[in-house]
């Protein structure tokens, strides 16, 4: 036991969050194979992946820091920057693209005043693009903080994003 | 667990199932689930309540019915009566009803050629079982046909079987199932790993989406007997991160089978022992190819590696390891159940059994299909499909994702089969179908799947991180109205130089978007470089271009 707890890294900060984390890896033994689990834990706790959270999952899996950094970077779901408090995701899969996905997201980014991957400088709306979030039936698809809406048109999806951008203003 | 105790909860299951007069299903894969099935099952329950008809009608959650454009759907048994478009003030109306005339205007019906003309093996069940819920799985059925393969079959003959079926492997490229199988089994020591290749990638596909979130033990048993078959004692099912209710049912699934005994060491008083677990995607389409795949469960960046040497000799970290995709293991079950001669039966000389497709895109009945092989592309999209809507004529369907290509009309009659597809110059593909009217310009579309594979593009090989980019400059000039013919010379080279020295699937089939589309639509490519027009009016030219 001793010896275990000995090579487990103290997480960066007091958050009790990161108890989630270290549940992750310790299911896995620390292995360096959790790596991508971890990530996925970091994120759904922190929201992104900020510098010293890669630098302590770096040294408890006991892996470079390099590579850490190229797996957070190659992966289109993991990132680096804080998100805004609302999301917006755009499905841009065939059948959305299609059936005018593009003119959602050209009407998001005109209300919004920012382009595809970015946040609203007050950090309230995040703008996101999905290759096909397998909801085809329902395109063209957005997802609005996590809630999948079906048959969007422009104008009603740049209204939903003016609220929040409202509210919070 | 044995097969008395297997009995024992399908007779207890069925009987507490038998209580009820009514039972009432309501669809909660996740495009009911966006059209408020949650609230309707809710408002049922709260209604039952209401009304004191607890004790005799059960609410159930269940799985996709198909038509997904008329969701959320409802079904109510044992009368099969289906309804669609249902909201939750309906749920009073569906319960006034059941013992008397049903709801006209909410009715589906179901013998509609949506239905009458589908073949169900992989989606046998309809829907009907609570994905979370083993013991109605062990009700209908369930682990059965594992339970008597690992009794009372030799590995060996388990793959005779599935060799004998003729099933190919569903994730696209059709190579034989029993064969995969048989050359991992051959290969020497004695850890061997398996994978279900849940990453369902291309866009305009989400039947593996479905078949996992309605029929996790389904998959489960499936990977049981192909584990058995080949001696794999240890696996994962890798699914992408976009399908969090795929992955949440999955892990309850793992969760309950480990609970029953039907997962873990020493299976049913034998020796086979099989630990499975999920993995996580993170959005990367390069890791459904199979050797970035097991790159990613490694925790490392998907990047794929040449083969050989193949997965079956050397796969995760090292040892033979088997892939197959979620719709070839949800087949094994019926294969095992029913026979090979059975499963042969469906299908075509050289495709055996069925297919499951994603019908999507400009046609009337999007939703999720699964017709035997050798039907024709103009029964699915015309009967089944039931045609365009707003009475716009057809130009092409596309399957295969980034990876295929553009059917036009004059092959709507071939039937759909490996071979078949591949010679008008598509896929079969894991089964998205994505139906195109004359609103949809194919030189946008071929520029679509041109980024969709640059952006993609792991960054490996050169042909596929430059000459993707490459071609995708190319027809962005082209629908800008500033292309030249002599770029439609370069784009065709370079669908040669991407297609023949790529180092995986992705680089090597991400021309053929643009090769069917200049196969078939070669006047659209003029029209823009030519006439500098858009004869589908998407694309914005650039006018003073035509001056020059």
């Amino acid at each position: 036991m001793q010896a275990a707890m000995s090579v487990v890294t103290a997480p960066p900060s007091e958050d009790k969050r990161w108890r989630i984390i270290q549940t992750t890896m310790r299911r896995q033994g620390y292995s360096p194979h959790a790596l991508i689990e971890t990530l996925h834990s970091v994120q759904a706790a922190f929201g992104y992946l900020d510098e010293a959270s890669l630098h302590y999952v770096a040294q408890s899996l006991h892996i470079p820091l390099s590579r850490v950094y190229g797996v957070a970077t190659f992966y289109n779901l993991f990132t680096l920057k804080p998100q805004g408090a609302h999301s917006c995701v755009v499905c841009l899969g065939t059948a959305c693209y299609i059936k005018g996905g593009q003119q959602i997201l050209a009407a998001l980014e005109q209300a919004t005043g920012i382009h595809r991957g970015e946040t609203t400088p007050d950090k309230q709306v995040s703008l996101v693009v999905a290759r096909c979030l397998g909801t085809c039936g329902l395109a063209p698809a957005v997802i609005f903080d996590e809630e999948i809406t079906g048959q969007v048109l422009p104008d009603e999806a740049a209204r939903r994003v003016k609220e929040w951008l409202a509210y919070e203003s | 667990m044995n097969p008395e105790e297997l009995h024992d909860i399908a007779v207890k299951r069925r009987e507490q199932q038998a209580q009820f007069e009514n039972r009432i299903v309501v669809c909660t894969g996740t495009a009911c689930h966006a059209s408020q099935s949650e609230q309707i099952i809710d408002r049922l329950n709260t209604e039952i309540k209401g009304r004191g008809l607890t004790k005799r009608c059960a609410i159930s959650a269940g799985g996709c019915r198909g038509l997904c454009a008329a969701g959320p759907m409802v079904t109510v048994e044992p009368e099969h009566i289906l309804y669609q478009g249902v909201k939750p003030d309906d749920a009073e109306p569906i319960l006034a009803s059941l013992n008397e005339a049903p709801v006209e205007r909410l009715r589906c019906d179901t013998d509609a050629p949506f239905f009458a003309r589908q073949k169900r093996v992989v989606l046998e069940y309809n829907g009907m079982l609570d994905p979370e819920e083993i013991e109605d799985y062990i009700a209908a059925g369930g682990f059965a046909t594992f339970i008597n393969t690992l009794t009372q079959m030799q590995p060996s003959n388990v793959i005779e079987v599935v060799r004998r079926s003729g099933l190919g492997g569903r994730g696209g490229a059709g190579y034989s199932t029993g064969l995969k199988w048989a050359t991992v089994a051959k290969a020497a020591g004695q850890h061997k790993f398996i994978i279900c290749n849940g990453d369902e990638g291309d866009p305009g596909a989400f039947m593996d989406r479905s078949v996992m979130e309605d029929y996790p033990y389904r998959v489960i048993e499936g990977i049981l007997i192909a584990a058995y078959g080949i001696g794999a004692d240890e696996g994962f099912i890798y699914v992408r991160a976009e399908y969090p209710l795929a992955v949440k049912r999955l892990r309850h699934a793992l969760r309950q089978a480990e609970k029953y005994g039907l997962l873990g060491n020493d299976l049913c008083g034998t020796n086979f022992s099989l630990k499975l677990d999920v993995r996580l995607g993170a959005g990367a389409f390069v890791c459904g190819e199979e050797t970035a795949l097991m790159a990613s469960i490694e925790g490392k960046r998907g990047t794929p590696r040449p083969r050989p040497p193949y997965p079956a000799e050397s796969g995760l970290w090292g040892f033979p390891t088997l892939i197959n995709n979620v719709e070839t293991f949800a087949n094994v079950v019926p294969i095992l159940r029913e026979g090979s001669e059975w499963f042969a039966s469906i299908g075509t000389e050289r495709s055996k059994g069925t297919k499951v497709f994603a019908l999507s895109g400009q046609i009337k009945h999007t939703g999720l299909i699964e017709v035997p092989m050798g039907i024709t592309l103009r029964e699915i999209i015309f009967e089944i499909g039931g045609g365009i809507p707003g009475g716009k004529r057809f130009k092409a369907v596309q399957t295969g994702g980034p990876s295929g290509g553009c059917i036009p009309e004059q092959h709507l009659d071939i039937p759909v089969d490996y071979a078949s597809l591949a010679q008008v110059g598509s896929i079969m593909g894991s089964g998205g179908m994505i139906v195109m009217d004359e609103t949809s310009c194919m030189v946008d579309v071929a520029k679509y799947f041109m980024e969709f594979c640059m952006t993609e593009s792991c960054g490996k090989c050169i042909p596929c991180r430059v000459g993707t980019a490459q071609m995708y400059r190319l027809l962005d000039k082209i629908t800008r109205g500033e292309g030249t013919l002599d770029d439609l010379t370069l784009l065709e080279d370079l669908c040669d130089m991407v297609q023949h020295t790529s180092l995986c699937g992705l680089g090597q089939a991400a021309p053929n978007p643009v090769k069917s589309t200049l196969r078939y639509f070669r006047d659209e490519y003029l029209a823009h470089i030519v006439d500098k027009t858009c004869p589908a009016g998407v694309c914005t030219l650039h006018r003073e271009a035509v001056s020059l």
